[in-house]
């Protein structure tokens, strides 16, 4: 566990929390929590790409989170934020996903990632993004073999192998007020206040994989660039506290 | 369909031709496996459309609520009902576009007029502005921004893909080019509505 402060919030992350998942992580920014969990099971390729496997992601905001959610089918708000890590995920190559098919047209792995929210205090989508990038740098697959004579497939539970993660996306959020003033890593109060909000997605190349501001009051092309390089300076700091994270839990 | 999977029931009960990898009996078993693979793809891609949906639902909505002076009419629902009748690229944009003038159309307050518009980034790093379905498909990555009509100023923005910063900036000043044109043509549209009344 370690945590990492600055202008933002103080973000601690916790992987393989769930020992029953195959990857989880537990992420705290400030008082908003989310929780991670990645099940790997079998399934077969998609026909129209028969090479490669599946990542599902599924953000859920349950009614314990905060008293603004009722229980019953995902409200708009947790449907907005799986579309986001869908996108995220998709738009980055975090995974290539070649490497989670098995046999090509045969056979594959589909990842479920299930994100939960245990506390709502503001910035959930930042929160969402780096316990998904914990999670799934904390994924261990087995190592599976078709047999040839039977067809079937057979795990190898001894022998598992981390996942090749290639880019590390790191989200920003900012809270918009009157295109006046920007606030960074909102709190929920913050958030219900502002007249906008605006999410920035960065890899470590300083790509961006995505740029969410749905509606909201007006920014000038100055102000973008200015929320651009505080993404910059937040990248490094996040993937450093995630590696430094990551070593001091890899010699099980 | 009926036939495939009974047939696909017969075929696994003959050992010998399902184990097969390669043969006359690996045509029918790829359509047993289609079978199985559509019960799921088609719940999983009637499920994503509906988020898609609902994720566009909330980025237009938000642009709506930006611009109009919801102040001015207390306890009013405004309803704004988009029909797409074809989709030939760049839809959000024209959803946009066309949600702009209904609410002028309507007479509803706003601080100012909004319109879409959409930019393709090729695997070269070219720009197109308003790309056909085709272009957004090959495209390595679509941006799709909401400016306002005072300043140009970004009310939305929805991202695919993989872009450099300067690549963004880049985008933004052509749209912000281009959304000149659309409000000229708000302008020419609606006076050539009211000259005649």
């Amino acid at each position: 566990m370690k945590t990492s402060c600055g202008l933002f919030h103080l973000l601690i992350i916790f992987p393989g929390s769930i020992s029953t998942a195959d990857g989880s992580a537990l992420v705290k920014l400030g008082n908003t929590t989310v929780i991670c969990g990645i099940k790997a099971e079998f399934a077969a390729p998609p026909t129209d790409a028969p090479d490669k496997g599946y990542v599902v992601p599924n953000v859920d905001l349950p009614p314990l989170c905060s008293s603004r959610f009722r229980s019953g089918p995902p409200g708009e708000e947790a449907q907005v934020a799986s579309q986001f890590i869908a996108d995220v995920i998709e738009n980055s190559q975090i995974i290539q996903k070649e490497d989670l098919c098995i046999s090509p047209g045969k056979l594959s792995w589909v990842l479920y990632c299930d994100i939960i929210c245990l506390d709502y205090d503001g910035n959930i989508l930042d929160a969402c993004t780096f316990a998904l990038l914990a999670a799934l740098k904390n994924v261990q697959l087995p190592e599976v073999t078709i047999n040839e004579e039977t067809a079937l497939a057979e795990v190898n539970l001894n022998k598992k192998s981390y996942l090749n993660i290639r880019t590390h996306p790191v989200a920003t959020s900012f809270a918009v007020f009157d295109d006046t003033l920007l606030i960074v890593d909102p709190t929920g109060e913050e958030e219900h206040l502002a007249t906008g909000t605006l999410t920035v997605v960065m890899d470590e190349e300083g790509k961006l994989c995505c740029l969410h501001k749905p509606g909201g009051s007006g920014l000038t092309g100055a102000k973008l660039q200015d929320c651009m390089s505080r993404a910059v300076t937040r990248h490094k700091e996040v993937k450093k506290l995630m590696d430094e994270v990551i070593k001091s839990m890899k010699p099980k | 369909m009926e036939e495939a999977m009974r047939a696909n029931s017969k075929m696994r009960a003959e050992p010998g031709v399902e184990s097969s990898p390669r043969g006359p009996g690996c045509s029918l078993r790829h359509f047993a496996c289609e079978q199985n693979l559509l019960s799921r793809p088609d719940g999983s891609a009637s499920f994503l459309q509906g988020v898609a949906e609902k994720s566009r639902e909330r980025l237009i909505r938000n642009t709506c609520e930006a611009v109009v002076l919801g102040a001015l009419h207390p306890r009013t629902s405004i309803t704004v009902v988009l029909q797409v009748i074809s989709d030939a690229g760049s839809l959000l944009a024209c959803c946009l576009n066309a949600a702009c003038m209904a609410l002028v159309d309507a007479g509803v307050p706003m601080r100012a007029l909004f319109c879409g518009v959409t930019c393709a980034l090729d695997s070269e790093g070219t720009l197109v502005l308003d790309p056909t379905a085709k272009q957004e498909k090959e495209a390595r990555a679509v941006l799709t921004f909401a400016l306002d009509s005072v300043e140009q100023k970004l009310l939305m923005s929805t991202t695919k893909g993989l872009y450099s910063d300067a690549e963004l900036q880049q985008c933004l000043a052509a749209a912000q080019a281009a959304s000149q044109r659309v409000f000229r043509f708000y302008r020419e549209s609606l006076q050539r509505r009211y000259s005649k009344s």
